[in-house]
């Protein structure tokens, strides 16, 4: 049996890589919010899958703290946009 | 910008739970590192001082609203019951019914107003996620006085247009996710 | 060796439903819809992967009986919760600071909170 990761984290960056096209074409500025929190979405589910390759369970640390932090920065951009801030 | 509300209710409660929350959050995470139970001494030392003084730092914003009825280690466990059970359910159902209108591009969007019967703060918000992880909807903005929901969905049922008001249970089909909600945090 | 096919079938199920949620961000018309597609999809695509390599890792426990899997499993677990409980309160705060700044729904048969004024 071949193994799945390798391919599963080469198709997960080729998306990432998809997600910029709407980064740079989103015609207002919420559009291009919600790109960036899908390439973090993708980036943690990548990351994850890294961990497991590379036997290290830091990747992983690294994954649930880039979570929240892009969390907290989706929050940040989402009140700015708002005009609430 | 809003300034946090005063904490109602004893502050020493709210000391307490905000620190056996964060000790649990920090004996998750450290599980594994040596061999008193599962965790070394320096790891126990350093999630007992860093939880004191997350709990002194934080403990007006958890229990904001002064009611302490989710310290009940019972509705605890309901909630992975809810989560793997009838939530799940209806994600599965959700994804697949997103897959189809990604492919056909069949959509019929519009904004609609949902009524709820859900009072605390907790339960509102638990509706707000589970209404946005499910079926055709996400939650666009709340009614602070009456709480309810304005509610984008990707496709309107036929006749829905014309209705001023929808009650919540008629969003989920498959099971009565507000009665769950209902159950856990009221 | 049923825990291979398992993994397999989980990984594939959560690239699936990646990228059904980037070819909807990608195609969708207007801001609202396209974030149905990354909201939804999304999140349970990245939690399934993370159930992949969960059931990766307690296999490899049960085959070597190595604690650093066990701990690996639960990392994973707990990112997959913090990933589908931020997702879901991002995506109400960016849908209503969108609405807040006055970007409404293109194509819409009804706009209840326009309606209502606020």
């Amino acid at each position: 049996m071949i193994d799945p990761w390798y391919p599963a984290v080469l198709i997960l960056i080729i998306l990432i890589c998809l997600c910029f096209a709407r980064l740079i074409l989103g015609p207002t500025p919420a559009d291009r919010v919600v790109a960036v929190d899908t390439v973090n979405t993708l980036t943690v589910a990548s990351l994850v899958i890294l961990g497991l390759i590379y036997r290290e369970v830091i990747f992983i640390d690294v994954a649930i703290v880039y979570a929240l932090l892009s969390f907290v920065s989706t929050l940040f951009i989402a009140k700015y946009i708002g005009g609430e801030l | 910008m809003h300034t946090p509300r005063p904490a109602r209710g004893d502050p020493v409660i709210a000391f307490f739970l905000t620190f056996f929350l964060s000790l649990f959050v920090y004996l998750i995470l450290t599980a594994g590192s040596g061999n008193v139970g599962f965790w070394s001494v320096s790891e126990l030392t350093a999630g007992v001082a860093l939880s004191l003084m997350t709990a002194a730092i934080a403990r007006k914003f958890l229990c904001r609203a002064g009611n302490y009825r989710m310290a009940n280690p019972l509705r605890f466990l309901l909630i992975p019951v809810y989560v793997i059970g009838p939530f799940f359910l209806e994600v599965i159902k959700a994804n697949l019914d997103v897959a189809y209108r990604v492919i056909t591009m069949r959509i019929r969007p519009g904004i609609i107003r949902v009524s709820s019967d859900l009072k605390s703060d907790l339960g509102i918000f638990m509706l707000a996620n589970s209404i946005t992880l499910t079926p055709g909807t996400i939650t666009v903005d709340i009614d602070e006085k009456t709480h309810d929901l304005y509610i984008h969905n990707i496709n309107v049922g036929a006749g829905d247009e014309d209705k001023p008001v929808i009650p919540d249970y008629e969003l989920f089909s498959i099971s009565d996710l507000p009665k769950w909600i209902r159950r856990i945090a009221e | 060796m049923i825990s291979e096919w398992i993994i397999v079938a989980f990984l594939s199920i959560g690239i699936t439903f990646n990228a059904l949620g980037v070819i909807g961000l990608l195609r969708f018309p207007d801001l609202y819809t396209r974030m149905h597609a990354t909201t939804k999809a999304t999140t349970f695509g990245s939690v399934f992967t993370s159930l992949a390599v969960i059931v990766y890792a307690i296999s490899l426990y049960l085959n070597t009986i190595d604690p650093q899997f066990i701990v690996l499993g639960i990392h994973s677990l707990v990112a997959a919760m913090a990933l589908a409980f931020t997702n879901a309160v991002g995506s109400h705060a960016i849908a209503r600071a969108a609405h807040r700044s006055g970007i409404l729904p293109a194509p819409a048969v009804i706009d209840r909170l326009k309606e209502a004024g606020q």
